[in-house]
């Protein structure tokens, strides 16, 4: 009763009725692609099959966060990061914690558990992406929520890279990677030339929609 | 009661064994206060016997003098006026006349006062000890009146004592072989708790704990943890040095246990208000050994790339936040299968035309290559292959290589 009271008089003193139920939008941080943002204390999902350009977008994530002389994090379970291409990408590697879990998504989701709970990185990114689907998943919804809760709260971006999307209601924001198309140059058999690949990353369509025109498009560049 | 040290070795060390009140008169000198050490081994000249066994022991050359206050000590240990082999008792009292034969240079005193006592026939303490006081502070000053004190054994003054050398060990010797690691855990913090309330009472931290283990079978077993900064954070330090011993575990037990910190002064370091954040060091350093015995040794750490074009080439270091300008590219990158997968290729016109591996089934629509690299030949393990960039019928993007073992799939970009 008597906060309903408190509410009325809040209400009168700032002029107008209060949503008094809604929390604030998380802050979001340049992923390094123009058009996306990845919100901060929440689960980021990318998700597309290989050679979707999702380990890019990653990347990118990973360099732009990097740039910003953040300390990040890479819970690689499949152990397929490549360092040469990272560098060429633009990340600053004494600035990131490498984990190679050697083809074991349980030892991935402890490490990325004790990173996030020790805290003090501004991005954990924890690639399942070549992780067989039916192991990814196995990994229960209490584990993607322990994570999610872990993050709550704290400026740590958490980021997972996967062929589908494994933590369901506990991403914030899902990125589901399209490749539109791959560039090459030169003659064929002769001087050709892998130059990059067009891709299309934006929230998975629902069942009613059609097209995702508005997803931000951005173009790899072959090293 | 003061016992005064003349001779020559670690004197200090011998002295801090017996007292804590330590003073160092000169480098062949040393000076302590012995008061209470009575109770302990009884009569003066027992006391006397003491240190000088153990100076015996370790091998420390000394004369040893025993008086009512510490210059009279000092001078009987200089003199070496003996009442026993290397060990002198100046009865409480009777100073001036033990003191008495001993020559006045043993005082030193100035050359000037040396030649005028010289001219009066003045050599030995007991020819100064016996002039009147005031003749002696008209003639010759306050010193004069320093060296009759000095002279008769009546000086007084306090000891300027040693700090003790800053040593943080500890060891305990067990009663029975300790096996499991959970009781050793309670003797480590047992050690590391006194350790670490020894350096806060100094203001002190550490870089570096040492751990020495000596087993049943007469092994000796050591470890070394080095922390990226200091600190005396003991949960932290216990459960970085259990970690530890759980993946290297000792191979026989336990029968003594021994400690040592680096002491070091703290890093105080104000955070910025824009800085980014950025993990604790000591909590990274304990969240990475966590993380370490899950995934294995040599997993952890950040990539760090070596100069040599063989492809595939880094290595890992500890992590270590550097601060230099940034460059965003986005850029196409490579997922690389570890191990690289074995595959059969066809060939069609002298190019790949058709590739299967683990997982991976396709006939190749574009492909750029080969690119041919080598390197190391003139080392033992040289290195050749020809690599391809192809697109095949499963959608993606693979890149393949042959080498004299076969062809392999080394990954895919993605």
């Amino acid at each position: 009763m008597r906060a309903a009271v408190l509410k009325k008089q809040f209400e009168s003193v700032l002029g107008g009725h209060l949503d008094w139920q809604s929390r604030p939008m998380p802050e979001l941080v340049p992923s390094g692609i123009s058009g996306i943002g990845l919100p901060r204390g929440c689960l980021t999902e990318i998700i597309g099959p290989a050679s979707s350009g999702r380990t890019s977008l990653l990347v990118a994530i990973l360099a732009a966060a990097t740039a910003r002389e953040e300390v990040c994090a890479l819970v690689d379970a499949e152990d397929t990061f490549d360092p040469l291409s990272a560098a060429a990408a633009g990340v600053r590697l004494p600035r990131l914690l490498w984990v190679r879990c050697s083809h074991n998504a349980e030892h991935a989701l402890k490490a990325a558990d004790l990173l996030i709970q020790g805290g003090g990185f501004g991005l954990v990114a924890m690639d399942l992406g070549d992780t067989p689907s039916n192991a990814a998943r196995r990994i229960s919804l209490t584990s993607w929520f322990r994570l999610r809760r872990g993050v709550e709260h704290t400026p740590t971006v958490l980021v997972t890279v996967a062929r589908q999307s494994n933590a369901r209601t506990c991403a914030s924001l899902v990125l589901e990677c399209a490749r539109e198309r791959v560039t090459w140059s030169g003659t064929r058999g002769t001087s050709q030339l892998l130059r990059g690949m067009r891709v299309r990353a934006g929230r998975p369509l629902g069942p009613t929609e059609r097209s995702k025109t508005c997803s931000p498009v951005f173009t790899a560049v072959a090293i | 009661m003061f016992a005064c040290l003349h001779g020559s070795g670690n004197l200090t060390a011998l002295a801090f064994e017996f007292s804590p009140l330590v003073e160092q008169t000169a480098p062949d000198t040393v000076t302590l206060d012995v008061s209470g050490l009575e109770r302990l081994f009884g009569f003066p000249q027992d006391v006397a016997a003491a240190i000088a066994r153990r100076a015996a022991e370790i091998r420390v050359k000394v004369h040893i003098a025993l008086a009512a206050n510490p210059d009279a000590a000092i001078c009987a240990a200089r003199g070496g006026v003996p009442s026993g082999p290397g060990i002198s008792i100046v009865p409480q009292g009777d100073e001036a006349k033990f003191l008495g034969p001993l020559p006045l240079t043993l005082l030193a005193p100035s050359p000037e006062l040396l030649e005028t006592l010289e001219r009066w026939g003045i050599r030995r303490f007991r020819d100064l000890a016996a002039l009147p006081p005031l003749g002696i502070a008209e003639r010759l000053g306050p010193e004069g009146l320093r060296l009759r004190e000095l002279a008769r054994g009546e000086a007084d003054r306090k000891l300027v004592p040693l700090d003790p050398p800053l040593e943080f060990e500890d060891q305990i010797e067990l009663e029975y072989p300790v096996e499991l690691l959970e009781p050793l855990a309670f003797l480590l913090a047992r050690l590391l708790n006194g350790l670490a309330a020894r350096l806060a009472t100094r203001a002190l931290a550490t870089d570096e704990l040492r751990l020495r283990l000596k087993l049943e079978n007469r092994a000796t077993y050591e470890r070394t943890l080095r922390l990226p900064v200091p600190s005396l954070d003991t949960k932290a330090l216990l459960k970085l040095l259990q970690l530890d011993l759980a993946a290297h575990p000792p191979e026989a037990p336990i029968v003594r246990v021994w400690m040592g910190m680096n002491p070091v002064k703290p890093r105080a370091a104000q955070g910025g208000l824009f800085v980014p954040i950025a993990p604790e060091p000591v909590k990274l350093e304990l969240t990475l050994a966590r993380i370490q015995a899950i995934v294995g040794e040599g997993r952890v750490g950040s990539p760090e790339l070596i100069d040599t074009h063989r492809p595939g080439e880094f290595r890992m270091v500890r992590p270590g936040w550097d601060r230099r300008s940034p460059f965003v590219v986005c850029q196409l990158v490579l997922r690389v299968f570890r191990p690289p997968r074995a595959a059969s290729v066809a060939m069609a016109s002298g190019q790949p035309g058709f590739v299967a591996a683990d997982g991976i089934r396709g006939k190749v629509l574009e492909l750029a290559g080969p690119w041919r690299t080598s390197g190391d030949w003139w080392t033992s393990n040289p290195w050749a292959r020809d690599e391809w960039d192809i697109a095949l019928s499963d959608g993606a993007l693979y890149r393949i290589y042959r080498e004299p073992r076969g062809w392999f799939v080394e990954g895919s970009y993605d």
